[in-house]
């Protein structure tokens, strides 16, 4: 087991080794993420009672669109001089090549997001000091489930053309359950709910995310096999 | 040893591979010939375990491919037209990446020996997007051999390379043959091809319809029989 976990991290460092050397993810992630935000500050005013309703709405939207532009691209480098036929002649079990790649992408994100939050903050002129504990609980469930679900989706839109346009397609619909439970969760957390306000919505994550890295990591195997 | 029986493999309706049947012995140098689409890239894949039959087996020094796959993989080396490496990362970074995957001992020592034999040794730092085709094709031989495999397969190696590029391949795959390694090569270059192997055979539309030593045939003669053979197949 340690012995695939290892080669499982060694595939993770490589990305994130390649990511940051050139980028080009990084970049176009962040600057997203920051758009939005920006975007939307002009149209709702800074301080307004209203905008407690609507930020989580918008932390999500900037997180959501920025994860799935990652993911978009979490395969080229692989597909790029079929660097994908190199790992799969490894002798790595294929579920190893999904591990790593969901641990790559899932850092890459939570860095993005980390980063992004406290622009999110000052854009909207909101303290999150008190609720910092919680939302950090539910941005890592929601992030995981979007990256456990989109890392397999990613694989399964590389190879078709338009595949950019495809998995955001292919995506959203999956991710309805994990959008709407971060949304009303970090709602509540903003307003300054207690736990057992949302603990379902918490519940459902955490169900969303083990079905469904659960499901991938085993179909992972056959969906990249020709 | 490596023996094929009966190899079939199907996409949908299309038949790519139609009953193969191979017997390839250790330490001996195999080369496919044959024409595009005639199943010789699907056939290495199958070998290489990338993809499974529809029917048929691989036999690997008595390892049924199909069933005990990672311990198979550990086996082969695969050289491709694609070089399966990493743009921005050097080439000392690529092979540490894939020696760690095959849990080569003493890496580093290994690295350099290879970087080495292959002439880059001078380039081990450098990101690999910056190599020329035929650096990149040599890079690509020391990742496959990285892990010493006992069978060596290559699709298509001679794709791209100038002709300097192309004598310096045949050089290594020389040294590599006589390190007694199995290798089983497809490529459309007659010349290469028959200069390096031990035998050679002609597989159009998926079936094997020609076989020879490459010591009993010229280029002229075995370009008659290619031709002949290719033109029947059409």
């Amino acid at each position: 087991m340690g012995h695939y976990l290892k080669k499982v991290f060694l595939i993770a460092a490589k990305d994130l080794r390649i990511e940051f050397r050139s980028k080009e993810k990084i970049y176009s992630m962040m600057l997203f993420s920051l758009l939005v935000m920006v975007i939307f500050n002009f149209a709702f005013e800074p301080g307004a009672e209203y905008i407690k309703d609507v930020a989580p709405g918008i932390l999500w939207v900037a997180f959501i669109f920025a994860a799935s532009l990652g993911l978009s691209r979490s395969f080229v480098l692989e597909k790029e001089e079929d660097c994908m036929q190199g790992l799969m002649l490894s002798p790595l079990d294929r579920s190893g090549i999904y591990l790593g790649k969901v641990i790559g992408n899932f850092i890459f994100t939570m860095m993005i997001e980390l980063v992004s939050l406290p622009f999110f903050a000052i854009f909207f002129n909101l303290s999150l000091t008190a609720a910092l504990p919680p939302l950090m609980i539910v941005i890592v469930l929601a992030t995981f489930g979007f990256i456990a679900v989109g890392t397999l989706f990613s694989a399964l839109s590389v190879g078709i053309r338009g595949g950019d346009m495809i998995l955001p397609l292919l995506l959203f619909p999956m991710q309805v359950p994990v959008i709407i439970s971060a949304v009303k969760s970090t709602g509540m957390i903003m307003a300054g709910s207690g736990i057992e306000t949302y603990s379902q919505w918490l519940k459902l994550l955490i169900a969303f995310d083990i079905i469904f890295f659960m499901a991938s990591f085993v179909i992972f195997e056959y969906l990249i096999e020709e | 040893m490596i023996e094929v029986s009966r190899l079939w493999k199907s996409y949908g309706p299309v038949d790519a591979l139609r009953g193969i049947d191979l017997k390839i012995e250790k330490g001996e140098f195999l080369t496919v010939f044959g024409p595009n689409g005639a199943g010789k890239s699907t056939l290495l894949k199958i070998l290489s375990t990338i993809i499974r039959p529809t029917s048929g087996k691989v036999i690997t020094d008595g390892i049924d491919i199909s069933s005990a796959n990672e311990d198979a993989r550990r086996r082969i080396g695969v050289i491709s037209h694609k070089a399966f490496l990493y743009g921005n990362l050097s080439a000392k970074e690529n092979l540490l990446f894939f020696g760690r995957l095959y849990d080569v001992p003493d890496l580093e020592k290994r690295i350099e020996e290879l970087l080495a034999e292959v002439g880059l040794a001078h380039r081990a730092n450098d990101m690999v997007r910056t190599f020329s085709r035929g650096m990149l094709q040599r890079l690509t031989i020391a990742r496959a051999i990285i892990h010493n495999p006992a069978i060596i397969l290559l699709d298509e190696p001679y794709t791209g390379l100038d002709q300097h590029a192309a004598r310096m391949l045949t050089n290594l795959l020389k040294k590599l043959h006589t390190e007694d390694k199995t290798i089983v090569m497809t490529t459309h270059d007659i010349t290469n091809g028959l200069e390096i192997s031990d035998r050679i055979v002609i597989q159009i539309l998926g079936k094997i319809v020609f076989e020879d030593r490459s010591a009993n045939q010229t280029v002229e003669s075995f370009e008659r029989v290619y031709f002949e053979k290719v033109g029947e197949g059409k």
